[in-house]
């Protein structure tokens, strides 16, 4: 296998706070190849959004990168200067936020937005980066490009907003775009339009998506490798179709069982009882054991590493020294 | 467009009407005029020669619709005091009041952006934190104490400013400007400071809270991933953001610096309408109050007309639903 674009290895981030350090992170590695779909799924505070934001180095203070290593195509990049972590920033590594109402500013034309990232990464005169602008904004699908290039934010729909976002988040051809929840504040209607857009670009392009989410659907349609996180850690990562299909890690197994299927049988949908725990009250051992069905002694002291399995790893006790033909 | 600005335009008379009400009813509720132009020991005889050549004997409505009808047209009546058209006393001190009146709110503008960009900034800095104490300084002290500490400062203990007055000016056509004799100008620093200095800690205290504001929203955030220059992200995207209550709030302190200039101008005994209005509320002059009144209304007026097409002008998403409502 090549180098992969992206690779964070035993990433840790850490929240000041007056009660003390918050660790939202607590030791996750992944790879992305390139052209890869890695989507990353987990409750609301499992730290996705957190791990994008630490590869794309826009953890605000209290927040700080506080270990591990995070490496673009090789280069290490947890620890550019700000200047050059800047010029990495919408040049190589493309973001994608969750609203797109929100995302773009108001007061300037989508155009002039466009042309200014374009001319920050780009050597470009106004012109060129005019009509690759205009360029952009048809590729991703926005009729009539050349008139609404000089459009403002607010006369877009959201659907198409969030096309402009992702075009902005393209313009310097990243090998890297980190989309958080780009489908989350949109229409159901829009959201698999959205998603086909992000997919064929990143085939096109060969670009690789870091592809946050908490819509296990997107991520089946969408990804090659799905990473589940919970509490700051990855539970399990794998192929898409090993992890919905065989889900191993009792939690990626609950959030599984929780995805309603179309195939009519009204038996009840799997709830995993209880709730992740707070930053300020992760349990001892494995964070998952007081809601895990499964849980023995061992899970409530030690914390458990990520195993290979096949294709998959998995951070749980369970599938230690057990042999690896009788886990599926 | 159009059509909004017109409908503020109609707005705005309407409040001039109302008032236009308030300035005739002074005229009533301070006595019978005809007893502050005539002396004491005047016939009645003559007393009703007066009213009847004044019009006072006329219904009230006529009388009203004859003073807004005068005032329309800049005409305020005769000052009792100084037996000279109001108008002409009026326009004699305007210049002096709307030089001070801009000077100061420049002066607020560009220190108060500038001192509440950096405190936004540079938010853990030993001056933004002085800049913050100073301000609370600002906003607590009173005109007039401030402007005498300066006078006691620059004028009576060091000797580099004049204590009092606009010093020598030049006519231009009507208007009297102090901006172009270095003494005119000397005499105008302290007195802008003074009356600038509350509008500046209003302005660098909201720019402050605004931009922080703006520098926490997703477009910021967006901006930053997009590894825009850290310039561009404050001065290009959140400052813009940030100038739009501020326009709002610093033009309408504008109405405010010019009807409070009647401290300062007290204070330093300049030449401005504010002075012209304490002297006729001593002397119960109230065709010059009267007037004095519908002109900072009239001012005000103006101002929040301007300030709203000037919003348009800055923010996109309201011209488009003003657009729509039209």
């Amino acid at each position: 296998m090549t180098e992969p674009i992206l690779s964070v290895r035993n990433l840790q981030v850490e929240f000041a706070s007056r009660r003390g350090t918050l660790r939202a992170i607590d030791g996750i590695s992944f790879d992305i190849a390139k052209g890869e779909v890695l989507g990353v799924v987990g409750e609301s505070g499992a730290g996705k959004s957190v791990t994008g934001l630490a590869v794309i180095g826009l953890i605000d203070p209290p927040g700080r990168i506080a270990g591990g290593e995070i490496r673009l195509a090789g280069l290490r990049i947890d620890n550019l200067p700000p200047e050059e972590m800047r010029r990495i920033r919408g040049k190589r590594i493309g973001m994608i936020f969750q609203d797109p109402l929100t995302s773009l500013n108001p007061l300037y034309r989508v155009g002039d937005q466009i042309i200014e990232t374009i001319r920050t990464h780009l050597n470009l005169s106004e012109t060129a980066a005019r009509r690759r602008a205009i360029d952009l904004l048809a590729e991703v699908g926005i009729p009539a490009p050349e008139k609404r290039i000089d459009g403002y934010p607010h006369e877009f729909s959201g659907g198409m907003r969030q096309r402009v976002v992702i075009a902005l988040a393209i313009c310097a051809e990243p090998e890297l775009i980190i989309a958080d929840e780009p489908t989350t504040a949109l229409d159901v209607s829009v959201q698999a339009q959205i998603i086909s857009l992000i997919k064929r670009l990143g085939r096109d392009h060969g670009t690789a998506v870091m592809l946050v989410t908490h819509d296990m659907g997107v991520i089946a349609e969408t990804s090659d490798r799905v990473a589940v996180m919970y509490a700051g850690r990855v539970a399990e990562i794998g192929p898409v179709q090993d992890v919905v299909r065989n889900p191993l890690h009792p939690y990626a197994k609950g959030l599984m069982g929780a995805i309603p299927t179309l195939a009519g049988d009204d038996k009840r949908l799997v709830q995993i009882p209880g709730s992740m725990p707070r930053l300020s009250a992760i349990p001892r051992g494995c964070s998952f054991n007081p809601r895990c069905a499964f849980a023995f002694d061992r899970c409530r002291v030690e914390r458990p590493e990520p195993l290979p399995r096949g294709a998959q790893s998995v951070a749980c006790h369970l599938y230690d020294n057990v042999p690896a033909e009788s886990a599926a | 467009m159009l059509a909004f600005t017109l409908r503020r335009a109609l707005q705005a008379i309407g409040v001039m009407f109302a008032v236009g009400i308030i300035a005739f009813s002074m005229f009533r509720f301070a006595g019978d005029p005809v007893n502050q132009i005539v002396s004491i020991d005047t016939p009645a005889a003559e007393r009703e020669a007066v009213r009847k050549s004044l019009g006072l004997d006329d219904p009230v409505p006529v009388q009203f619709v004859r003073y807004f009808g005068n005032a329309a047209q800049f005409k305020f009546g005769v000052s009792y005091q100084f037996r000279q058209p109001v108008s002409a006393l009026l326009m004699e001190r305007m210049p002096a009041t709307l030089e001070l009146a801009i000077c100061a709110t420049v002066f607020a503008m560009v220190l108060g952006i500038l001192m509440g960009v950096y405190s936004a900034l540079r938010r853990d800095t030993l001056l933004a934190k002085l800049f913050q104490a100073v301000s609370l300084i600002g906003i607590s002290l009173p005109t007039f104490l401030i402007g005498i500490l300066l006078i006691y400062l620059f004028a009576v203990t060091l000797g580099w400013l004049p204590s009092f007055g606009r010093g020598e000016v030049v006519k231009l056509g009507w208007w009297t400007t102090g901006l172009l004799t270095l003494s005119g100008l000397k005499a105008l620093i302290m007195p802008s400071i003074t009356l600038g200095l509350f509008q500046m800690t209003l302005i660098m205290r909201l720019v402050r809270a605004e931009m922080l504001e703006v520098l926490r929203t997703d477009y910021i955030r967006f901006a930053r991933a997009r590894g825009l220059t850290t310039r561009a992200i404050h001065f290009g995207h959140a400052l813009k953001n940030t100038l739009i209550p501020v326009i709002t709030m610093a033009g309408l302190q504008f109405g405010s610096v010019i009807a409070f200039s009647i401290i300062t101008e007290t204070v330093f005994q300049w030449p401005g309408m504010g002075i012209l209005f304490v002297q006729a509320v001593q002397n119960v002059d109230i065709p010059i109050m009267a007037a004095y009144l519908l002109m900072v209304s009239l001012i005000f007026v103006t101002i929040n007309l301007v300030v709203d097409i000037l919003y348009t002008v800055v923010d996109p998403r309201l011209r488009s639903t003003i657009g729509r409502a039209a």
